[in-house]
């Protein structure tokens, strides 16, 4: 379980992230949405500790990840898949994978996860020899989502899997999103595109320039007047 | 004919030296985008390690090449303190401009302390010859011993560095930071220790370049890396700064201009006709060479 207590994050003088706590527990789908500039993705880098943050607690199945350097995060079964996909471009698509099993030392073990993703995104598979750069944008989608999961995580962020993409790619990461929760993997989901992001999700958080505003069932949330408005064009 | 081959290998051994600088360069700009101004001297700091300690191997019975050995390790260490003591609380604090006088002072550091202390002084020492003099003769043309292991070693170390960076798990783990530095986290790579592995190959390879420097000028003085520091970091940028491939070749490139200038024209336009083709390369070719433009797409 993903638990987030009273998290407080500034940039110098900015206060980004006023209070926030939210919890994931396990096998969970949960999303966080809001606008432009509201703090998601703040959020989601203090938990994976790429930003540190003033004041708070954020532990993972009770462990304190305060206490854990950045680059040990993902040890703890925590995979992050960035906003803006941050593949690396001048690497091959089977490369960008392998590193995304950089942790992992049994080469058996890489090679088992390698092909559950190559199932999982056929087209990868067809570009495994690409440079990372020269793939489409839903492309490197998914080659971000892939690479998240060469370690098994058992708790994955992603931070705005569909920005950018056209309405049938959006429509077949979603459909992945759904896979990745049915097969038991914790998600905590960014999304500006809201109506999908509910419809897939058991519960959602609404962030607010910096505050969570309303939370809920995400079926509950996608009824409810305020929500629609704001965020469903409705 | 024969002028034209003795004038190509001169250029070919002239440029693999370059070549081997500017690879530090490449690589440090290619991690943490500094122009390591530091890095010259470094070639310095190998070379006086060599002056101090060919006579040490030599009393153990050793040959005088082992040197070098000692001469890696002290400037690997000088490469990985220069980044722990100077660089990296400057990245963290200041800007880029903070980070690149940071390298100039650091470059001047190295060159005063040398003068200041009292066993290197301000004047030049000689060094004991390396490598067994003479060579072979094809034809006409002579291949001095010295231009044959120069050729050789600087191939292999080149070879080596690009295995290691393709194909090896930290040399990935170099390119990834290189690339992204939040990404390699997330991937579980220690960012600052892969830095620092930079500074140390990057700065050891400066003292394989002393060595064949050194063999064929055989003097050490502590401004040494200035002009040769300088023509290798044009061999980088002329290749494509930050590309590993693409500092080797520039420095080829540059080493070959050199000599060719020196023969057919002047040896006082060589390092105009250098300066010359970097500007005229950068202006059709800003990235350099090799240098290309592959954005991530949103
Ligand atoms: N590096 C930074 N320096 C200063 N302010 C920042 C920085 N990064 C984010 N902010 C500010 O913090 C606030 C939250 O930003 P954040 O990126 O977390 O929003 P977001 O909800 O992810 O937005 P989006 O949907 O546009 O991605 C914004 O007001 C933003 O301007
Ligand atoms: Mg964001």
């Amino acid at each position: 379980m993903l638990e987030v207590k009273d998290l407080n994050l500034y940039y110098g003088a900015i206060h980004a992230l006023k209070g926030i706590s939210l919890t994931v527990k396990d096998g969970e789908l949960v999303s966080l949405i809001g606008s432009n500039g509201a703090g998601k993705t703040s959020t989601l880098h203090a938990i994976s500790g790429l930003l540190p943050i003033s004041s708070g607690s954020l532990t993972l199945d009770g462990r304190d990840l305060r206490k854990v350097h950045p680059n040990k995060i993902i040890n703890l079964g925590l995979a992050h898949v960035p906003e803006g996909r941050h593949v690396f471009a001048r690497m091959t698509v089977e490369e960008n994978l392998l590193m995304g099993a950089y942790i992992i030392r049994d080469s058996k073990k890489i090679m088992k996860n390698l092909e559950k993703v190559y199932s999982y995104f056929p087209r990868l598979r067809e570009r495994y020899k690409q440079l990372a750069g020269t793939l489409s944008g839903g492309e490197q989608q998914m080659l971000a989502t892939g690479r998240a999961l060469m370690t098994d995580p058992s708790i994955l962020l992603m931070d705005e899997p569909s920005m950018g993409l056209s309405p049938l790619l959006v429509k077949e990461i979603f459909s992945i999103i759904q896979t990745l929760h049915d097969s038991g993997i914790t998600i905590l989901l960014v999304e500006q595109n809201a109506k999908m992001a509910l419809a897939v999700s058991d519960r959602a958080y609404v962030l607010e320039t910096g505050k969570i505003s309303m939370s809920g069932p995400a079926s509950e949330l996608a009824n409810d007047d305020r929500v629609r408005k704001a965020y469903l064009g409705a | 004919m024969n002028t034209f081959f003795q004038t190509l290998i001169v250029g070919l051994r002239l440029g693999s030296i370059y070549a081997l600088v500017a690879l530090g360069y490449t690589m440090v700009y290619g991690i943490i985008r500094l122009i390591n101004f530091a890095h010259g001297d470094f070639i310095m700091v190998g070379g006086y390690t060599m002056i101090f300690t060919v006579p040490v191997a030599l009393r153990l019975g050793l040959p005088a090449w082992v040197a070098v050995l000692a001469a890696v390790v002290v400037c690997s260490l000088v490469g990985i303190g220069t980044e722990l003591i100077a660089y990296r609380p400057v990245r963290k604090k200041g800007t880029n401009m903070t980070a690149l006088i940071t390298a100039i002072a650091m470059s001047l550091f190295l060159e005063n302390l040398a003068q200041a202390i009292p066993s290197i002084g301000p004047n030049p020492k000689v060094a004991s010859q390396i490598f067994k003099a003479g060579g072979i003769h094809i034809g006409s043309v002579t291949m001095e011993y010295t231009t044959i292991i120069t050729l050789v070693l600087s191939a292999v170390v080149m070879l080596i560095l690009y295995a290691f960076t393709q194909k090896t798990r930290l040399g990935r783990a170099m390119r990834c930071v290189s690339e992204d530095k939040a990404a390699a986290t997330l991937m579980g790579i220690n960012v600052n220790s892969t830095i620092l592995l930079t500074f140390g190959i990057g700065s050891g390879l400066a003292a394989v370049a002393a060595l064949m420097y050194m063999a064929q000028y055989p003097k050490v003085y502590t401004t040494m890396g200035s002009l040769l520091g300088l023509k290798a970091f044009v061999s980088a940028v002329l290749g494509g700064i930050g590309i590993v491939p693409g500092a080797v070749l520039g420095g080829i490139v540059i080493g070959l201009v050199e000599s060719f200038t020196t023969t057919y024209i002047s040896s006082s336009m060589a390092d105009t006709f250098v300066f010359l083709i970097l500007i005229v390369v950068l202006i059709i070719k800003p990235a350099g060479i090799m240098g290309k433009n592959v954005g991530e797409k949103v």
